[in-house]
């Protein structure tokens, strides 16, 4: 549902938001509101909530500029489309040798921004901690158990050279793996699901954590809801998991 | 030999009144550049470097494709921002260009105008992260070019960059957030030096001096 500003702005707390505004470094203008198939999903908690791991500063840009420009652009580009438009973004990801030449760079770099931001914020907002039950094992039969997947997965974040992700992925037998992709591009374009992903793109970090991305990627699992990370992996096993 | 971090030609506080940040080039400069030349030398060994120019292992490197990605990374970040620092001053910006470069970016670019908005919009859709340029090309011609990450026009063999801005969020997420398009105007309204750019366009380029 695309959501008016009011009800954004109370639901982000409208002191943090006013924080935002007050800072002397302009940051230019808010991003146009979603006009098309695609909307920009509410962050599903407050931007704060991620403190001090992540910064309210931080989500509050990276969701409300960053992840809107991706919606308003993916949008754009579907505008005078009408097939594309109603596919549901995975399946448009899946299936982009197919979609229309002079949309597909536009649709790869946005839809792939667009999908990979809101599963980013959906396996955030937790306290760490570890993974139970038949994650856990999954965890610990494909990747090593969770010491060596956060080292493992650390290692990849930091050698994205430029700006990307890095990912574990789930098949429908709930076989983890991890992969790293550049840009916007996720595993969703080679027909895999993500488990769960990180942001190392520097607008994810560069506010708090400056030049030192591997301190930020260490950060992040302490804010990784590991409940909402077995519902994605109960759901991908399940063959309903989307983005 | 070893590769070395230049010093910045202007003290890291003299760009802040032109939008570019103390903070923005003391981590740039002190610490993005400084780990490339750090990644750098730590692979002049096992990479077969020892001997070769900057120049050259930019070039070699891009030839090589995806396996000279890992040496491309870290040479072509360290010759870039070399550029970068140069093309910059606190008495930069403006629109009096000096004369050659005036009327080479007329005869070429359609002039100063057309130029900037070529190199903005250069700049604004390099996705991800990279640089956008003003290069010499093969046939002596002014072009506006951009390359994505640690690339370049050396590496991809377009021509002579005598311009250079880079487009990574690091370059300018502290002082212009996510609103690239706001960075490239500050830069080129009140941050190139177009006295260095004519020398670069009448030199041939920069020769980095630097050698592994």
């Amino acid at each position: 549902m695309p959501m008016p500003m009011s009800r954004r702005t109370a639901l982000f707390g409208g002191a943090a938001l006013a924080a935002v505004f007050a800072t002397p470094r302009a940051w230019g203008q808010a991003a146009p509101p979603p006009s098309g198939p695609f909307t920009l999903p509410a962050l599903p908690y407050a931007p704060n909530a991620n403190e001090p791991h992540i910064d309210a500063q931080t989500m509050e840009i990276h969701h409300g500029r960053h992840h809107a420009a991706y919606v308003a652009n993916l949008n754009a580009a579907v505008k005078d489309h009408s097939q594309v438009a109603a596919m549901p973004i995975e399946q448009i990801l899946a299936k982009l040798g197919e979609m229309p030449e002079a949309i597909r760079t536009a649709l790869r770099n946005n839809g792939g921004g667009h999908a990979n931001h809101t599963m980013f914020w959906g396996v955030m907002g937790g306290k760490g901690g570890t993974p139970s039950g038949e994650l856990a094992e999954a965890v610990t039969r494909d990747l090593g158990g969770l010491d060596k997947l956060k080292a493992d997965f650390n290692g990849a974040g930091a050698r994205v050279f430029g700006s990307g992700w890095v990912f574990v992925t789930v098949d429908r037998a709930g076989k983890l793996a991890l992969a790293s992709r550049p840009n916007q591009d996720t595993p969703l374009m080679d027909g895999g699901r993500v488990l769960f992903g990180n942001d190392v793109w520097e607008h994810a970090y560069y506010l708090k954590y400056q030049n030192r991305r591997p301190a930020y990627l260490e950060a992040w699992w302490n804010v990784v809801d590991w409940e909402k990370v077995a519902t994605r992996y109960a759901a991908a096993k399940a063959g309903t998991l989307t983005v | 030999m070893a590769f070395s971090l230049p010093a910045l030609p202007y003290d890291t506080s003299a760009l802040a009144a032109q939008g570019m940040c103390q903070e923005t080039l003391e981590l740039h400069h002190g610490k993005h550049h400084n780990a490339y030349v750090t990644a750098l030398n730590g692979l002049i060994e096992s990479k077969g470097l020892a001997g070769k120019s900057l120049e050259q292992i930019v070039a070699e490197a891009g030839k090589a494709g995806a396996d000279g990605a890992p040496v491309l990374n870290q040479a072509g970040q360290h010759w870039n921002h070399i550029l970068f620092w140069q093309v910059m001053s606190p008495k930069g910006g403006g629109d009096k260009l000096p004369g050659t470069l005036a009327a080479k970016i007329d005869q070429d670019l359609g002039g100063l105008a057309q130029f900037k908005e070529a190199f903005k919009q250069a700049g604004v859709t390099q996705f991800g992260s990279g640089w956008a340029w003003l290069i010499v090309g093969a046939d002596g011609k002014l072009k506006v070019t951009k390359t994505p990450n640690g690339a370049n026009p050396i590496s991809t063999g377009e021509g002579t960059p005598i311009l250079g801005v880079d487009v990574w969020e690091h370059a300018y997420y502290l002082d212009f957030r996510n609103v690239r398009p706001n960075y490239l105007d500050n830069f080129l309204n009140k941050l190139v030096d177009w006295e260095v750019v004519e020398t670069l366009l009448k030199n041939g380029g920069l020769k980095s001096g630097q050698s592994a």
